[in-house]
This record gives structure tokens, sequence and C-alpha cells, in this order.
């Protein structure tokens, strides 16, 4: 199989047509009107976090509260490893992003007098079933904005040491080799999963929390092209109820659910309210026999339990399903809960990209948003929509720039390596499964995954290290039969690459600031030395990892 | 965790296949919908919406206690009627207006 390839040439590509590659393609457009092109991995219709749904905004600033408040909830959530300048700026947005998401077409719950309805002291009620349609429909509304599905981008084209020019992909149907020149690109493709071995390593292994499409695509492709990243040691583990691994926040918040372990205790108290403790109390709780713990939810009314079948139905069917096959419906049996395996999100803690202020990386032209983007936790969806549009219209400011220059070496180079993949005849001995099976348990039993109640050391992250790139040797030699198992190839190389930037971050940050996110045996506690930001770039193949110190929300951070 | 494909039932549209975020689905040659690696499924049921006859289900994988219940979900105006049908034959409908918000 041959590659043709084909070239197009935009003012804006964004990679990924999630929410906020979406949002930011109609941000870009009113900034300067200039042409935008979104490369998207499966369709954007239903692509991204999103695709099945969501239940509320959990980030609003409501009646009495002020976007400084958000900032500290989320500082205090992240104990203090956030920047502030990107809390506070995302902060200011995130009504407007609601009432925007309203205009075109959400339903939105409203009180008595015509005010969004409250949950909690920083959420609205929507449903969100059919968010990503919306989303897409207004993207395709505009004929300025051109949508490239089923395309797999697997490297940035730089002009120059430190200037994006654009990104490299593959057709998923066809062997078309894409060279998207661009004077701005934005990165939005989203956190990673599958690092780790999930809950469940059977039929069901890809009924996880995050999508397991999000591969950390754009995080690998940022660090071989030598960007800044931050604080990817603050993995992100959902509490989630057991099998379905579907949200327990409308359970917690929406009828008042509270944690509880096997003897009907309630145990939150002892362990704190962060994001971090309620899952660690979990942990404990278990880990000390006292298990399992469940969400109480016995005792609420038939009404309040069709409400939830109804409030799962718009954001996590399986739970529905489940309750409604086994007769085990909420107001008859507490709900089990249980920890994911750990992910790389931006939206939820504060890994990613290092960016300025204005959600550029430490590459000049190339912009993050969303869940890749680092330092800004609790974004949510109004949060990564702000982002979005605080990215897009930056990049605005490079719409009078020629487009830089491409190397047809380079892009003649790619273009035979994936050759050699999809036609050397020697396939390795290990499959792509087999070896992504492997990379799961090295992250699993060494570098803090769910057997070991997420804790690692820096023995057991030095065995990780070392283990992960044997399986990238490995890697390197595999063969792909057809072009979607070239996406696979691909997709497990990113989860490697990633993989030790986590396993670096995790060794480099000699303190436990966050319970389950970062547990190091070797260091039990939290350390005031480490009140600084963990960040690595690659060099020469290697990440060389190093600290920053603390941003605060009053100044404008620049490279 | 998958979804199931009654081939009888498909009438060959393909939307289920242009959507699905994993590009697991495809067309075969007699113009059937067909899941690839059902175990590479999210079970995000974008496929289950899409499809205009009803013709794929969610269901849970037996290795997360799924006990063989089928779920579809049918369109009316802004109505989402979610049916399940037991294993026994019985079935079990709940139906979401998506102009109401949720409650919690």
């Amino acid at each position: 199989m041959g590659f043709q390839i084909k070239t197009k040439c935009v003012d804006f590509l964004i990679l990924g047509g999630g929410t906020a590659g979406c949002w930011a393609a109609m941000a870009f457009r009113k900034a300067c009107g200039g042409s935008v092109l979104i490369a998207e991995k499966a369709n954007i219709r239903r692509s991204g976090c999103l695709a099945a749904g969501v239940n509320a905004l959990n980030a609003y600033i409501v009646p009495g509260k002020t976007p400084q408040d958000y900032v500290a909830y989320a500082r205090k959530d992240a104990e203090g490893i956030v920047r502030g300048d990107l809390l506070l700026s995302m902060a200011k947005g995130l009504n407007s992003a609601a009432q925007e998401l309203e205009k075109l077409g959400l339903t939105i719950l409203k009180d008595e007098n015509g005010q969004y309805a409250v949950r909690g002291t920083r959420n609205i009620k929507i449903n969100g079933e059919n968010i990503k349609p919306l989303l897409a429909d207004a993207v395709a509304a505009d004929a300025g904005i051109t949508i490239l599905n089923r395309v797999n981008v697997f490297s940035y084209l730089k002009a120059g040491e430190n200037r994006i020019a654009g990104a490299l992909a593959f057709g998923i149907d066809e062997p078309v080799l894409y060279v998207l020149r661009a004077k701005a690109v934005l990165c939005a493709t989203g956190g990673a999963a599958g690092l780790y071995k999930p809950n469940h390593s059977g039929f069901s292994q890809h009924k996880m929390w995050y999508p397991p499409f999000n591969t950390g695509a754009g995080l690998a492709m940022g660090m071989l092209a030598g960007a800044e990243m931050t604080t990817l040691e603050m993995r992100f583990i959902a509490l989630r109820c057991r099998d379905t691994i579907a949200p327990t926040g409308t359970l917690a918040q929406g009828v008042g659910a509270r944690q509880i372990n096997a003897a009907g205790e309630v145990y939150e108290s002892k362990y704190g309210l962060t994001t971090s403790q309620r899952l660690y109390g979990t942990v404990m709780e278990t880990a000390q026999g006292r298990g399992p713990c469940f969400l109480r939810t016995t005792g609420i009314s038939a009404q309040q339990e069709e409400e939830l079948f109804k409030a799962y139905l718009n954001m996590a069917p399986s739970q529905t399903l489940r309750w409604l096959e086994s007769g085990k419906t909420p107001c008859v049996a507490d709900v089990p809960i249980a920890g994911t395996e750990p992910y790389i999100v931006g939206g939820h803690t504060a890994s990613g990209y290092w960016v300025n202020t204005h959600r550029e990386t430490t590459l000049r032209g190339l912009f993050a948003a969303g869940d890749v983007a680092g330092g800004c936790p609790q974004k949510y969806v109004t949060g990564v929509l702000v982002e979005g549009e605080i990215a897009a219209k930056a990049a605005a400011s490079y719409c009078n720039e020629p487009f830089p220059d491409v190397s047809a070496q380079e892009i003649q180079d790619w273009k035979n390596k994936l050759e050699v993949i999809l036609n050397h005849s020697n396939p390795a001995d290990a499959s792509t499964d087999e070896l992504e099976a492997q990379m799961q348990t090295v992250m699993d039993e060494y570098a803090g995954g769910i057997s070991t109640d997420y804790a690692c050391s820096a023995q057991s992250l030095a065995a990780a290290d070392k283990k992960i790139a044997e399986l990238q040797t490995q890697a390197g030699d595999l063969h792909a039969a057809d072009l979607q198992e070239l996406v696979y190839v691909w997709e497990l190389r990113e989860r490697l690459t990633l993989c030790r930037a986590v396993i670096a971050h995790l060794a480099a940050r000699k303190e436990t600031r966050w319970h389950c996110f970062a547990e190091r045996t070797d260091f039990p506690d939290r350390s005031a030395d480490w009140n600084v930001y963990v960040n690595s770039r690659m060099e020469n193949g290697e990440f060389r990892v190093f600290t920053r110190p603390l941003v605060g929300e009053e100044i404008c951070y620049e490279h | 965790m998958s979804i199931e494909i009654h081939a009888k039932k498909c009438i060959g549209c393909g939307k289920c296949a242009a959507v699905c975020p994993g590009s697991l689905i495809a067309m075969t040659k007699e113009k059937k919908a067909q899941i690839r690696r059902p175990e590479r499924c999210w079970a995000c049921v974008s496929c289950v919406k899409e499809c205009p006859v009803q013709a794929i289900a969610l269901f849970l994988g037996e290795d997360m206690g799924g006990l063989g219940g089928k779920m579809v979900v049918r369109r009316e105006g802004t109505l989402l009627r979610w049916t399940v049908r037991l294993p026994d034959g019985s079935e079990k409908t709940v139906t979401v207006n998506s102009r109401d918000a949720n409650k919690y």
C-alpha cells in the first residue's frame, strides 16, 4: 500500500473536534474570519468526552459567588499546584459560555424566576444528551470551517526549532497522507486513557471513565516536538459506580447520597472532601477491611429514583440498564463504588502542556485547550469552552503572518515510515494488543495502578521505566495489516511515550501531595519544598525534568 | 461492554458506522452494519441513538455482571423512549424528554 500526499493550507488548524476544538473553531471565525480546518480521528458528531452526553455544567459561577471563589476552590482541591492566571481567566468566562450553549439549543433547567437552577455551589443542571451534536451542527453551519473526519494526526510539522507549521495525518479509510499547513495550530486531542490496566480486563475492558479512544496523541506529539509539559504526575482517578464506571456526582450531589463502608458508617469526614481525598477514603476503608464501600441511596423516593434513571440515560446509560435488568434499583440497594485506573486529563487535574496565559505552548504558533492543557484543573465542559475561545482569539493574531515553511524531505521520510509499517513482511513477535496489555500491567504494578492502591516508589518507578523502554523497542517492529491497525500501532506508541513521561514526573515529585493521584510510599508526607510545578521537556530522546515556581492570578504569564 | 446489531433489522444506512467514536463499526458487502472489535466498545451508545430502526442494542458484558438485558431507544419528536428487554421477554421503558433538564 502506498500513500498519496494531499496538502491543505488553512489559517487555523485544530487537532481534535471534541468540545474544545469545536468551540475554538467558532471563536476563531468570530475573532478574525480566517479559515479553519478541524482534523478529527472519528466524527465530530459524537467524538470526544461528551459522546454519551453530560447532565450538568459543573463549572459555573452561581449567584453570590465570584470567579475568584472558583479559583480558590480549584486551588484547594489541587493542594495548591495550579496556575492562578489560567484558572481566573477561565472562571471569568464560564457563565457566558453556558449562555452561548443555551443559544445553540442546550436545555438548561430554570427556576421559577427564570434563572438557571443551581446544583450545589458550582453546578447548573442540563439535558446534555445531545450536547455534542449541537456543537457539531453549529460548526458544520459555517462554510469557513472545513471538517476532516476519520484522519489520524500523528506528528507536528515544524519550521525551525521552535515554530509549529502544521501537522501530518493519515486517512483511516483511504491511504492518504495529509500535509496540513497552518499559521497557527490548536492541540485539542484530549487526555489519555489506556495507560494503566483498567477496572475490567476482559470483554468489558473499554468500559472505563474516560474515552478509550483518547490516547494522549497530542500530548505525545508535543513531547516529541520538544514542548514543555507540566504536572503529569497529578494523575486523575475517578470515584465511580462499580462495574458500570458511571458517575457518582449525580448521586452524591443530586440525592445527597453519602459514602458509607460495609458497616454503614459514613467515612467521608474522616479523610476530607477534596476529589483525591474522597477516593483515598474509599481505598483506605477497603484496604483496612471495612469495604466494600457504597453511596447510600436506599430510602430515596420512587420519584427520585425515576429521575435518576433519566439522569443516567443522558450521560451513562449503562447504569440505568444495570438498575433495570438487575432490579437492584437505587431506592432498594445502595450503589457500590470503586476507583478507576489513573488517567492523564488536564480538564480535571493539572496535567498537560505548559502554556502562557493566552494558552500558547512553548512552541510558537501551537496552542492547547481542554484536557491537553495543563495548570488549570476543574475545567469541565464550560471551562474547556472558555479555553478554546481564549486560545482561538490569541491564534487570530497569526492570521497576517505568512505560512511557515515545511520540509518536503521530512514529509517524504514520514511517508516512507508509514509504508514500512504497512508493508513490511517480517512482523514483530508480539501484536499491538499484547504489547498494550503488557504496558498496562507494568504501569498497574510498578507505576501506581489499581492493584497497588495507586502507590509507587522510586524503585518501582525505575523498574517501570526500564520495562516500558523495552516495550518501546518492541513496538518499533510492529506491523499493520490495514489503516485501522496502523492507528492502533500509533496509539500504542503514543501511550508508551506518555507512560515514560508520567513515570519521570511521578519519580520527580518527592512527596505525597495528593493521595492516590501521586502516592509515594517512600515519601508519604506532603512537603513545602514541593510548592512548585514539576515540568519536563524531551531532549535527545530523554525527559529532562525540572521545577518552576508557582504562578498566581495577578500576572499575565509569558514564556 | 458492547452492542449487538440485529442484522435482519439493519437497513444499511451506515449512520452508526459514520458516528462511532472508536471507528468500530463497518458495513459488510451485504450492506449490514457489523461491529469489528466488540471489546473496544466504550458503550457511549452513539450508534444506538443514531439507528433509525432500533437495530442496535446496548448490553452489559457478563464479566461486569451483565444479566442479558438489551436496551434500545426510539426517538419520537423530543422524546427518547428507552426500552430494556429482559431475557424473560418482559420489557421496561423509561421516557426522557430532551426539553427537560436533569433534576439532579
